[in-house]
C-alpha cells in the first residue's frame, strides 16, 4: 500500500494529539493554572509547582515513548517502515 | 587521602579515560569524522546527546538558579527539557532521513540557495561560539577551585584534552567520550544528592524527597522551606514566578524550540543508523537528561533550606529566627564558608559589628520582617552567595565525605568538556562541509576534506581556548543568546522545510533574517549593540523589559514569531518552490529508504 497523503494526514494528527498534551501539562498545569493547582497537594508537594518542576518532564518522556511506538504502528500500516 | 590528592586521582582517572577514547576511537573518513560513520547505537546516542546538552550551565548553575528563583526557576526545567519532544517530532527523523552531514547543508538544500546555506552558517556559528564561552570558564573555575592551579592552566589543560579527542576522533571519539561524560556527570550530580535527601527526609531519592516531610517532624520540607524564607523576607519558595506569566510563557518557549534548533544537539541524530532509532534516541535522550533536571529542583530546595540552618539554629530548633543566639557565630562558621570566601563567590560582612552572621532580605517590603530585624539590632544582610555555589559546595554543606567532593570536580569538568566537544564538531564541520566543500570548492576529494575538517577543528579548539583565556565582558549574558538565536532562525527555517512543501527560498531566508533581526535588536537594546558597554539604546523599546515586560533572554519566542509570519507572507508574492524539492520534502516526509548519512 503506498499512500503518502493518508500517512502525512495519520502523522499530523498523531502530533496534534501529542502537542495538546505538551502544551496543557506545560504550559497549562506548570505555568496558567499552576496558582490553581497550589490548592491541591501530592505528598509534601504543592500540585501546580509538582507539574512545574517535575511532572510536566516525566509526562514529556511518557509523550516521546508513546510518539515512538505510535509512529512505529502508523509505518508499517502503511508500508513504509525500513524494516 | 586529603582533599587534594583524591580529586587529583578522580579527575586524573577521568582524563585518562577519554585520552584512551580517543586513541581507540580516532576517524579514518568524513563520515566518521562529522557522523560517527552513521552507526551509533540509540541509546548510546541518548546519552551522548545528555552530555552534549547538559553544559556547564545545567551542571554548574542550574540547580543554584532554581534556588535562587523557586518555583520561577521551572521556565529553565520545562524549557530545556520539553525541546525534546519538539526535537523527536519535528525534527529529528526528519533530518536524519534527509542523510546529510550539517544542518546548513539540509537549509541549503530544502531552500535550493547557497546565500541561505551561508545564512545558517552565520547563525550557527554566532549560536556555538557564544555558547562555547560559557564552557571554557566553567572548566576554568573547576580547575582553580578543585585543583589548585591557576585558571588559565587549567583552561590549557582542557584544551589539551578535547583537542586530543576531537581533533583525531571527530564525531567518533566526542561520542564515546561524551558516553564516558555523561556517566561520570550523573554520578557525580546525583550522589551528592541522594545524600543530602537522605539526611533531610530519609528518603533515598531526591525527587520523592522534595515532596516529603523533613525527618522526625511531620512537616513537609517545602512547606518548612517557605515558612523559613518568608519570615526573612524572602519570597514565597513555591510560588514565586519569573515576571508576568506571559513572560514565563514566552521565556518556556523561547529555551523549548531553541533547545530544537541548536545544531550541536541535531547532528547528534544524524549518527543513528535509522529514523525510527533518530525517535528512539530523543527518548532514551530526554531520560537522561531527566535524571539530571528531575534532582535539580531537590538539590536547589534542599541546598537553601541547608544554607539557612547552617547561619540560623533557630531553623531547626523551630524557635525565633530572629533571637539573638540563633544567628551563627562568625568564627564558628564551617570551614566550607572560609574555603568558599577566598574566591569570592561567598562573602560574610559583619554590618552591626556584633561577631554573628545575620542572613535575611533586607530588601522587602514586608514591614513586619523590617521591624523584627531593626528590634533584633540587624543592620542589613550580612551574607552573599553565588548561585554557583550551590552545587559546588553542596557537598560540603552537607559535610559529605571528600570522594563525593572530588568526585563533583571531576563531573563538572566532564559537562564543560563534552559540551565543549559538541559545539567544536558543529563549528568545524559547518566551516569545512559548508564552506569549504560546499560554497568555495566543491571538487575537493574526501581525503583533503578530512584533513580541512581535522584543521578546522584544531583552528576552533584554539578560538575556543582564547576566547575561555580572555572572555569578553559580556560572557556571562550570552549563552541565553545562543537559544534565541537558535530559536528565531533556524527552528522556524528547518520546521518549515519539514512541514511546508510550499515554503521557498525567498520566504524562508527572509524569515530568518527578519527573526534574527527582532532578537538582536531587542538583546543589544537591553546590553549593548554587541555587547559594548554604553551602547545600550534600551529607551527605544520603551525602558528595560520594555515590550509587554518580556526580558531579553525571553524574547527569542518573539523572534520565533516574526520569522514564521515574514516568511508565509514573503512566501505568497514571490515564485513557488521548484517540484523537485517538492519531491524532496516529500522523500524526507517517509522513513522508508534512508541509507547511512551522506556527504553527496
Amino acid at each position: 500500500m503506498n499512500d503518502s497523503k493518508g500517512y502525512w494526514a495519520a502523522t499530523l494528527s498523531l502530533l496534534t494529539k501529542i502537542l495538546v498534551v505538551w502544551f496543557l501539562v506545560s504550559y497549562g498545569a506548570g505555568i496558567l493554572f499552576a496558582p490553581a493547582l497550589n490548592s491541591f497537594h501530592l505528598g509534601g508537594y504543592p500540585l501546580g509547582f509538582w507539574f512545574a518542576q517535575q511532572g510536566s518532564i516525566y509526562v514529556f518522556l511518557i509523550l516521546i515513548v508513546y510518539y515512538t511506538k505510535k509512529m512505529g504502528q502508523i509505518d508499517r500500516e502503511f508500508g513504509v517502515s525500513e524494516d | 587521602m586529603d582533599l587534594q590528592t583524591i580529586t587529583y586521582v578522580i579527575v586524573g582517572f577521568t582524563f585518562a579515560l577519554y585520552l584512551g577514547i580517543a586513541f581507540w576511537a580516532r576517524a579514518g573518513s568524513t563520515s566518521e569524522f562529522y557522523v560517527a560513520g552513521g552507526g551509533v547505537n540509540p541509546v548510546m546516542n541518548g546519552m551522548a546527546t545528555a552530555a552534549d546538552w547538559m553544559s556547564a550551565a545545567s551542571f554548574i548553575s542550574m540547580a543554584g538558579l532554581i534556588s535562587n528563583m523557586g518555583y520561577g526557576g521551572a521556565v529553565f526545567l520545562m524549557g530545556w527539557t520539553g525541546g525534546y519532544v519538539l526535537l523527536a517530532m519535528l525534527l529529528a527523523p526528519y533530518l536524519r532521513k534527509f542523510g546529510k552531514f550539517t544542518v546548513p547543508e539540509f537549509i541549503g538544500d530544502r531552500y535550493y540557495s547557497k546565500a541561505a546555506r551561508v545564512i545558517a552558517v552565520v547563525c550557527l556559528l554566532v549560536a556555538s561560539i557564544t555558547y562555547i564561552i560559557g564552557q571554557m570558564t566553567g572548566v576554568g573555575v573547576a580547575f582553580s577551585r578543585f585543583l589548585g592551579v591557576t585558571k588559565e592552566m587549567g583552561i590549557y589543560i582542557g584544551m589539551a584534552i578535547v583537542f586530543a579527542y576531537a581533533v583525531f576522533g571527530g564525531m567518533k571519539g566526542i561520542t564515546y567520550t561524551q558516553v564516558a561524560q555523561y556517566i561520570v556527570l550523573i554520578l557525580a550530580y546525583t550522589v551528592p544528592a541522594v545524600f543530602i535527601s537522605l539526611n533531610l527526609t530519609g528518603n533515598v531519592l531526591p525527587q520523592l524527597g522534595l515532596g516529603s516531610d523533613l525527618v522526625g517532624t511531620d512537616v513537609s520540607l517545602l512547606a518548612k522551606l517557605d515558612q523559613v524564607v518568608t519570615e526573612l523576607g524572602f519570597s514565597e519558595y513555591t510560588t514565586t514566578s519569573r515576571g508576568s506569566t506571559l513572560n514565563m510563557f514566552f521565556y518556556t518557549v523561547s529555551l523549548m524550540i531553541g533547545t530544537a534548533g541548536l545544531p550541536h544537539v541535531i547532528v547528534r541524530f544524524f549518527t543513528v543508523p535509522k529514523v525510527s532509532d533518530a525517535r528512539k534516541s530523543a527518548g532514551w535522550a530526554l531520560f537522561f537528561i531527566a535524571i539530571l533536571y528531575t534532582t535539580a529542583p531537590a538539590v536547589g530546595a534542599m541546598a537553601k533550606l541547608n544554607l539557612h540552618s547552617t547561619v540560623n539554629a533557630g531553623v531547626n530548633a523551630n524557635s525565633d529566627l530572629f533571637a539573638a543566639e540563633n544567628s551563627i557565630k562568625a568564627y564558628d562558621r564551617p570551614d566550607w564558608m572560609k574555603r568558599w570566601e577566598v574566591t569570592g563567590l561567598l562573602k560574610f560582612d559583619d554590618k552591626n559589628g556584633d561577631g554573628r552572621i545575620q542572613y535575611y532580605n533586607d530588601k522587602t517590603k514586608d514591614q513586619a520582617v523590617l521591624a523584627s530585624a531593626e528590634a533584633a539590632g540587624w543592620k542589613g544582610n550580612e551574607l552573599t552567595v553565588n548561585a554557583d555555589i550551590i552545587v559546588l559546595a553542596n557537598p560540603e554543606i552537607a559535610l559529605l565525605p571528600n570522594w563525593v567532593i572530588a568526585l563533583v570536580a571531576a563531573g563538572g569538568l566532564a559537562a564543560a568538556l563534552s559540551t565543549a566537544a559538541g559545539l567544536l564538531l558543529a563549528i568545524s564541520s559547518a566551516i569545512s562541509h559548508d564552506l569549504i566543500k560546499g560554497v568555495y570548492n566543491p571538487g575537493i576529494s574526501e581525503k583533503s576534506e578530512l584533513l580541512a575538517g581535522k584543521l578546522s577543528m584544531a583552528g576552533a579548539v584554539f578560538v575556543a581556548g582564547y576566547l575561555g583565556l580572555n572572555p569578553p565582558g559580556f560572557a556571562a549574558g550570552t549563552v541565553a543568546l545562543a537559544f534565541g538565536i537558535a530559536a528565531s532562525s533556524l527552528f522556524p527555517a528547518i520546521v518549515m522545510g519539514i512541514f511546508s512543501k510550499k515554503m521557498n527560498s525567498e520566504g524562508a531566508m527572509a524569515g530568518m533574517l527578519s527573526g534574527l533581526s527582532v532578537t538582536l535588536f531587542y538583546v543589544f537594546a537591553h546590553k549593548g549593540i554587541l555587547f559594548i558597554k554604553g551602547t545600550e539604546f534600551v529607551d527605544m523599546v520603551g525602558g528595560v523589559d520594555g515590550w509587554f515586560g518580556i526580558e531579553p533572554n525571553a524574547i527569542g519566542t518573539l523572534g520565533a514569531i516574526v520569522n514564521f509570519a515574514v516568511a508565509f507572507a514573503v512566501c505568497k508574492f514571490t515564485a513557488p518552490t521548484p517540484t523537485h524539492i517538492q519531491e524532496l520534502v516529500e522523500s524526507i516526509r517517509i522513513p522508508k529508504g534512508a541509507g547511512a548519512a551522506t556527504g553527496h
